[in-house]
């Protein structure tokens, strides 16, 4: 094995780093231009398309009565569509989609905390503002049960014979 | 077929091979940008939290609506396009520089990465323009003093306040008038005189009275907005300008490699890997960049 790497032997990248088992086929320049072409182009079209629903739902604010729904589900397209946009750069610009499976898993298992990240602390701002909204500062927590506004005083006896 | 069953027979854990199949930097690299990732991530998803805390927040085609040279016309999402039409190009001459490397070819990986770095350049030019409109871009906002009383104050997107929050009532705004200052006065008095009215100069708005430059405004034209949330402009400065650093950094590797190239030292190490690294950083700017485009501009 050689351990030192002699340039003016051997100019292939296998003796620089022999660690590395085997090296991908890199294809053959035309199939490569095309598959770089054909991505440029996936890319450019998925973004064109996130723009015209951008415009699109700026319309839809600007109207007379905006539907929240509508402009829910093209929000919901944008993100799918960059979810694919950003699959596609991973896996093709950064050739993770070459790498060997064992590889590909310890990059891709830890992203998946960002299931529960963006759930957990969206639900987390969402609740905060139903707090903030229904906020009462004159209510005070007590553990005697207080008497709903309009309610007749025949509760208060029935209280008293719980307690005996 | 015939590939793939040498891939599962090779003993990956037994010792003197990367188990992964990849050179220790080129490794390395992947791990760091996992880590990065997860440090945009956390930075995009507190910016989710307070957004979805918020009762209202700015429609982004109503705060980024500007272009260079495009004087007031209202292009939504137009200059942003551009940035991002930018990026994936530099992305793109990246990948080539990588496979120029791949063969051996200085000379590509010379002119690639150059592309690549005019690319990024082109990026902060943009970017710098964008900060610079936002900061300096002042917009009439209806504001209250500590008395109660309103007035109309002209403010710019900084992190102290933000003048994209809903329209104002129009008789609210009509009755700030009076109560504000006559600078302000000048300024709207020019820019939206009531209609009939010629848009008189500067100049000889700033010899008339607070009271006569009032009743000359048209506030229904002046679209007239309360203060947003003081939020969005720390978020909005502070994630841009993270990836910013971002792509200034990539840049400045990306020059080290072109001047590392240029003088042969990959020739002479036989192997173009360092390209590849960097290449995989260049790769997630990008990457990082179509979700803060996502997060800001589009949602």
């Amino acid at each position: 094995m050689s351990s030192h790497y002699d340039p003016t032997k051997n100019i292939s990248s296998s003796a620089a780093y022999p660690e590395v088992s085997f090296h991908h086929g890199h294809a053959d320049d035309a199939t490569f231009r095309k598959k770089v072409r054909k991505t440029t182009i996936l890319l450019s079209i998925i973004t064109v398309i996130e723009l015209a629903i951008g415009l699109a739902i700026y319309t839809i604010h600007k109207g007379p009565n905006p539907s929240d729904l509508l402009v829910l589900m093209f929000k919901g397209v944008v993100c799918i569509l960059t979810l694919a946009k950003a699959f596609y750069i991973v896996s093709v610009f950064m050739h993770l989609g070459d790498e060997i499976r064992n590889m590909i898993m310890t990059i891709v298992v830890p992203l998946m905390l960002f299931v529960w990240f963006i759930i957990a602390f969206i639900a987390d701002g969402n609740s905060y503002k139903n707090l903030r909204n229904n906020y009462d500062p004159y209510f005070k927590e007590t553990t005697m049960p207080t008497k709903h506004h309009g309610e007749k005083h025949e509760a208060a006896p029935a209280e008293k014979s719980g307690k005996e | 077929m015939s590939t793939q069953s040498t891939v599962h027979q090779t003993k990956w854990w037994s010792g003197g091979k990367s188990p992964f199949n990849l050179e220790y930097g080129k490794l390395m690299m992947w791990y760091f940008l996992m880590s990065d990732a997860f440090t945009f991530g956390a930075f995009l998803i507190s910016y989710g939290t307070i957004r979805f805390s918020q009762n209202f927040w700015p429609d982004p085609n109503v705060v980024f609506n500007a272009f260079p040279g495009a004087g007031h016309a209202n292009l939504p999402l137009a200059f942003v396009s551009v940035m991002t039409f930018i990026l994936i190009i530099s992305s793109v001459t990246m990948v080539l520089a990588v496979h120029a490397g791949h063969k051996g070819d200085k000379n590509g990986v010379v002119k690639w990465i150059a592309w690549t770095i005019v690319g990024g350049l082109a990026f902060l030019g943009c970017q710098a323009w964008e900060w610079h409109h936002l900061i300096t871009g002042e917009h009439a906002v209806l504001a209250t003093t500590i008395d109660g009383n309103n007035y109309i104050d002209m403010i710019g997107q900084n992190m102290g306040g933000n003048p994209w929050g809903e329209l104002a009532d129009p008789a609210l705004a009509q009755s700030a008038l009076a109560a504000s200052s006559h600078e302000t006065l000048v300024h709207l008095a020019h820019e939206f005189p009531k209609e009939g009215m010629a848009a008189a100069s500067v100049e000889s708005l700033e010899k008339m009275s607070t009271t006569q430059l009032a009743g000359m405004v048209d506030v229904a034209h002046a679209h007239i907005r309360e203060k947003g949330p003081i939020a969005f402009g720390g978020y909005f400065f502070g994630i841009t300008g993270f990836h910013g650093f971002h792509v200034f950094s990539g840049v400045v590797i990306n020059i080290v490699m072109l001047i590392m190239a240029q003088k042969g030292i990959f020739q002479q190490r036989g192997h173009y890997l360092m390209i590849e690294k960097a290449g995989l950083y260049w790769h997630f700017v990008d990457l990082v960049w179509v979700f803060v485009f996502l997060c800001f501009y589009l949602i």
